[in-house]
């Protein structure tokens, strides 16, 4: 189930100006894993997620993903940051999945998904169409496909946006609380296609506040908070028996 | 759940389809507007009044129709035509580019941008355009090293006095209205296109731009059409545009005020065209933005026609 190591994170700090965001994160994503990261607004759950594809820069500590460091390249023992063409090019095998969706509002749904393979990888209009179409029927909005996001409902745009992510071949994918923003009844379509995809074997990290899904699809789970992790294992072993009491304080409130 | 959602059937609002209970219409005296009457009748015995002036001033009306397509104004009115929109052009490229570079985080850069910005946009048109007509005076050669050299006076023709005059001032305010443009943009589609892969300048050109568009147009239409009225301005320079050619046969015929109105009857229709272009302009930036476009007049004039055709059915 469980195979090589895709994200490794040793001792990662992240500040903004006086703000100390992570405070030495340590952890391993294996492939193949769904990798649920919860905890409170401002526990540093989010940020970490975008250092991981260099949205954000961190500031200590050392972060991997199929072991390539993420943003510098070391030479010896020194560490040069890379350029952004080359960060570009790590992107390229990592989907993100917003909160506010962020579909491309001037683009179809369907040119939305094929534009990053189109623009970044040198595709042909033809292919990427074939595979755009693929993925928005896999998502279940075969039928949307020349609507504008203006004219979906959220977890419709939420289901192109993993499309439009998926349509980049990635090897991992981030979800950055992906039903948040969503009216309740509209989770559930969005859930089903994550439930999909982990099947289907993707690697996935997962910044949520559904316990549920944790508890059902997940393979591991971290507890964070104030920039630290607290507690981590098992979905269901964290969340059916957690040990430390901050992690039982939130969960009393979110279960 | 097949069928597009504004095509889905709306439900009534009142739930039962049964037909509303019959009620008795009120019969009440209406208010009377006499302030209304009042100034409608003040207004027109104004305007009136001012028609009639100019019908009996000294004007021969003749002459304005029989110059209007002199062969002289058309020439004008196409280098008015032709000198606007080469500035306008060159406004916009000088525009994005000062823009972006006033955004780059290299701080040189910024800092030349906001000097450009800062001497073009607060010195006169009109003093700027002096100063490229008599670029002579301080330099009589033009000397780019090995790749160009010529005397100033050959390469300051009219045109290129006005072209630059006009298009790097343009450059200016352009570059304010790009700037606010690409600003408006949401910072979640730049991190999706990174996130995606996208370099830079991708980004900027397939996702930004295109949304700044929608902010961008606007208040460009309103530069060009000012634009057409400013190339008046460099009649001062020799540049033969439509000013210039009506007041040539003006100061030659004596008809001066004929001539102006000329050029005034052109000026008119330049920029009546011109809006209708920007309207259309906008519409097509609009897309995605709104969740479905307003109709265009000609769309709204064919659905009128339509909509009387079926009238009686509608409102059986």
């Amino acid at each position: 189930m469980t195979g090589q190591l895709m994200v490794k994170a040793e001792g990662v700090h992240k500040s903004y100006g006086p703000a100390h965001i992570l405070r030495g994160i340590d952890l391993e994503v294996r492939s193949g894993e769904v990798f649920c990261l919860v905890g409170p607004s401002g526990s540093g759950k989010s940020t970490f997620l975008r250092c991981i594809n260099h949205l954000e820069r961190i500031d200590g500590g050392r972060l991997s993903v199929d072991g390539e460091l993420v943003g510098y390249r070391q030479k010896g023992d020194k560490l040069y940051e890379l350029k952004d063409s080359e960060v570009a090019a790590q992107r390229r095998d990592i989907g993100m999945v917003f909160q506010r969706f962020n579909l491309f509002p001037h683009m179809t749904a369907l040119a939305n998904v094929m534009e990053a393979p189109v623009q970044v990888k040198g595709e042909s209009k033809a292919v990427a169409r074939e595979r755009a179409e693929r993925l928005l029927d896999r998502v279940g909005l075969g039928d949307k496909m020349g609507n504008y996001p203006s004219q979906l409902s959220g977890g419709q745009q939420q289901r192109v946006a993993i499309a439009r992510a998926l349509a980049m071949e990635p090897k991992l994918m981030l979800f950055d609380e992906p039903t948040s923003a969503l009216d309740p009844e509209l989770v559930g379509d969005v859930l089903d296609v994550m439930r999909d995809l982990a099947e289907s074997g993707m690697t996935m990290i997962v910044v949520t506040h559904e316990m549920g899904f944790a508890r059902e699809v997940g393979d591991s789970l971290v507890f964070m908070d104030g920039g630290v992790v607290v507690e981590s294992g098992h979905p269901r072993e964290v969340l059916g028996n957690p040990q430390h009491d901050r992690t039982k304080a939130f969960l009393s409130k979110v279960l | 759940m097949t069928d597009k959602l504004s095509k889905d059937p709306a439900p009534t609002p009142s739930g039962s389809g049964s037909p509303a209970t019959p009620y008795e219409a009120i019969k009440a005296v209406p208010v009377r507007h006499y302030g209304r009457w009042i100034s409608a009748v003040v207004v027109v015995v104004l305007l009136g009044w001012l028609v009639y002036a100019f019908s009996q001033g000294n004007i021969i009306w003749d002459t304005v129709w029989d110059k209007l397509f002199d062969s002289s104004i058309i020439d004008g009115l196409w280098n008015t035509i032709i000198i606007s929109v080469a500035s306008m052009a060159l406004g916009l490229v000088l525009g994005i580019v000062f823009a972006v570079m006033r955004l780059s985080k290299n701080p040189v850069t910024g800092a030349v941008a906001w000097l450009y910005i800062w001497f073009f946009r607060g010195t006169p048109v009109y003093v700027q355009l002096l100063v490229w007509f008599n670029l002579s005076l301080i330099f009589e050669y033009i000397n780019l090293g090995p790749i160009y050299k010529n005397e100033t006076v050959d390469v300051m023709t009219p045109f290129m006095v006005a072209l630059l005059g006009l298009g790097l001032n343009e450059g200016a305010y352009m570059a304010e209205i790009v700037r606010a443009g690409i600003q408006s943009v949401d910072e979640g589609q730049t991190e999706a296109a990174h996130a995606l892969g996208m370099s830079q300048t991708k980004t900027m050109r397939r996702i930004v731009l295109p949304q700044a568009m929608r902010v961008i147009v606007p208040p460009t239409g309103n530069e060009f059409i000012n634009m057409l009225k400013t190339s008046s301005l460099v009649s001062a320079v020799q540049y033969t545009e439509l000013l210039r050619a009506s007041s040539n046969i003006g100061s030659t015929s004596s008809a001066v005020m004929e001539m102006l109105f000329v050029a005034s009857i052109w000026y008119l229709a330049l920029t009546s065209v011109f809006s209708v272009g920007q309207y259309y302009l906008e519409r097509r930036f609009a897309r995605g933005s709104l969740r479905s476009l307003p109709p265009t007049p000609w769309q709204r004039v064919k659905t009128n026609l339509t909509t009387f055709k079926r009238s009686p059915e509608a409102t059986r």
